[in-house]
C-alpha cells in the first residue's frame, strides 16, 4: 500500500488530577468537521478530556467514535454527560447531542477560553474552509466571514500538496523554511491550479522545499485577503489544524506584520471546546427552569 | 453580529451582509418574501435571536442567484435591500 503522506497523527488525552465522579457538571462538545472530528469533555468548565481523529464517511459514527475515544480510560460513558453540543459540518448528525450550534460561534467561544478575553480576531483554518471571526471579550461573535467554496487556504489543500511532494504533512512547515530564498507564491485561487503550477515547477527542477515554501506563501496570502476583507484587530489567534503548520503561520504573521497570540491548548480542539462551554451554560439554564 | 454569507473566488468577492442586531429588531422580515429567488429564511441563531439568513443551498452560488436583480445596465434598487426597513442588508458587489 502506498504511503499516505497526508495522514496526521490521531490522539486522545485526559487529565489525571480531576475526579470525574466528584459530582460536577459534565459537559461535552463534538466538532464533526469535514476532515477531522474532535470531542471535548469539561468538568465544571475545566478541560478534562479530548480526542482528535479523522472524520470517516459516516458523521454519526465519527461523532460517537470521537467521544468514545475521549472518554477512554476515564471511567465515564456517553450517558454520564449532562449536556452535549454538536458543531461543525456534521453538527446535525451527532446522535447524542442535545443541541447543534454553528462552528463559528463555537470557535469564538473556544478561542476566548484558550487565548483569554483579549482575543478579538480569530482565524480558523480548517480542513475544508477558512473562517475569519471577530468577537467581543466574552467570545461572542460580532462579525464573521467564511470561505468554503474552494480548497485554497485550507487543510485539504495542504494534504494535496503533501501527497504531491511525498512529504509528511507534519513536516511541511519546517521543510518550507529550508530554502535559500523565499519564492513567489503559487496560484492561491484554486488548489487544482496550484497543484498544476507546482508540478510544472518540479519539472523545471525546483526542489521540494522550495515548492512547499511557495505553497505556504500562497496559503498565507490567500487567508490574509479574507482577514483584510473582515477587518482585523491586532489581538488575533489562529485555530484549526493549519495553526500547527509554522510554514503558513509565520508567513501569515509576516504578511500581517503581527504576531498571533499563543496558547498551550491544542488549536485543533477550539470548536469542540467552545461547544462544550456552550453545553455547560445551556445545562445550567435548563436546570434553572 | 455582522454575518457575511457568500464567498470570494478568482473573479471577485460576493457577500450578502446582514447586521443581525438591526435584523433582530425587525418584526416582519420583509426580505424573505421580497427576494424573487427565495434566498432568505428566518432562523433562531446561536444566541437565540430571530434573524434572517441566506439559505444554505444559495451560499456558494450567490453571484449567480442574485444575477436576476443585478442587470449590468440600469440596475434597479435591490428588492431585499428595499424591503429591509431596518437597513440590515447590504451586498458587496
Amino acid at each position: 500500500m502506498p504511503k499516505e503522506f497526508w495522514r496526521w497523527k490521531e490522539y486522545n488525552w485526559h487529565e489525571e488530577n480531576i475526579d470525574p465522579k466528584a459530582g460536577g457538571i459534565i459537559s461535552g462538545g463534538v466538532d464533526v468537521g469535514s476532515v477531522s472530528s474532535q470531542a471535548v469533555v469539561l468538568i465544571d468548565g475545566k478541560l478534562y478530556a479530548y480526542s482528535n481523529m479523522r472524520t470517516g464517511s459516516d458523521s454519526p459514527n465519527s461523532a460517537l467514535n470521537a467521544m468514545k475515544w475521549a472518554l477512554e480510560g476515564t471511567g465515564l460513558e456517553n450517558t454520564d454527560l449532562n449536556y452535549v453540543v454538536g458543531t461543525g459540518y456534521g453538527r446535525v448528525n451527532v446522535p447524542f447531542a442535545d443541541r447543534a450550534i454553528t462552528e463559528i460561534a463555537c470557535h469564538a467561544r473556544g478561542a476566548n477560553f484558550m487565548y483569554g478575553p483579549s482575543v478579538r480576531t480569530i482565524l480558523d483554518m480548517g480542513g475544508q474552509d477558512c473562517k475569519a471571526i471577530r468577537c467581543d471579550e466574552r467570545g461572542k461573535v460580532t462579525n464573521f466571514l467564511m470561505n468554503d467554496k474552494c480548497a485554497a487556504g485550507t487543510g485539504r489543500g495542504m494534504e494535496v500538496f503533501a501527497d504531491l511532494l511525498s512529504v509528511s504533512i507534519e513536516e511541511v512547515g519546517d521543510l518550507s523554511f529550508d530554502v535559500e530564498k523565499e519564492p513567489e507564491p503559487v496560484s492561491s485561487t484554486c488548489v487544482v491550479f496550484a497543484k498544476t503550477e507546482a508540478a510544472g515547477l518540479l519539472r523545471q527542477g525546483w526542489p521540494k522545499n522550495l515548492v512547499l515554501a511557495a505553497y505556504c506563501n500562497a496559503m498565507a496570502h490567500r487567508v490574509v485577503t479574507v482577514l483584510e476583507r473582515l477587518g482585523m484587530e491586532k489581538e488575533f489567534a489562529i485555530t484549526g489544524g493549519i495553526a500547527k503548520n509554522r510554514g503558513v503561520v509565520e508567513r501569515l504573521e509576516g504578511e500581517l506584520g503581527l504576531t498571533g497570540l499563543k496558547s498551550d491548548f491544542d488549536t485543533q480542539i477550539a470548536g469542540a471546546l467552545g461547544a462544550a462551554l456552550f453545553a455547560k451554560v445551556l445545562y445550567e439554564k435548563q436546570q434553572a427552569k | 453580529m455582522i454575518a457575511n454569507y457568500g464567498y470570494m473566488d478568482g473573479s471577485g468577492e460576493y457577500y450578502i451582509t446582514i447586521d443581525t442586531d438591526k435584523c433582530n429588531d425587525c418584526g416582519h422580515h420583509g426580505c424573505v418574501d421580497a427576494c424573487p429567488k427565495g434566498m432568505f429564511m428566518v432562523e433562531i441563531d446561536d444566541y437565540d435571536d430571530e434573524v434572517a439568513c441566506i439559505k444554505e443551498e444559495f451560499r456558494k452560488q450567490i453571484k449567480y442567484a442574485c444575477s436576476e436583480c443585478k442587470p449590468v445596465n440600469d440596475r434597479p434598487p435591490l428588492p431585499c435591500v428595499t424591503a429591509c426597513t431596518p437597513g440590515a442588508i447590504s451586498h458587496s458587489w
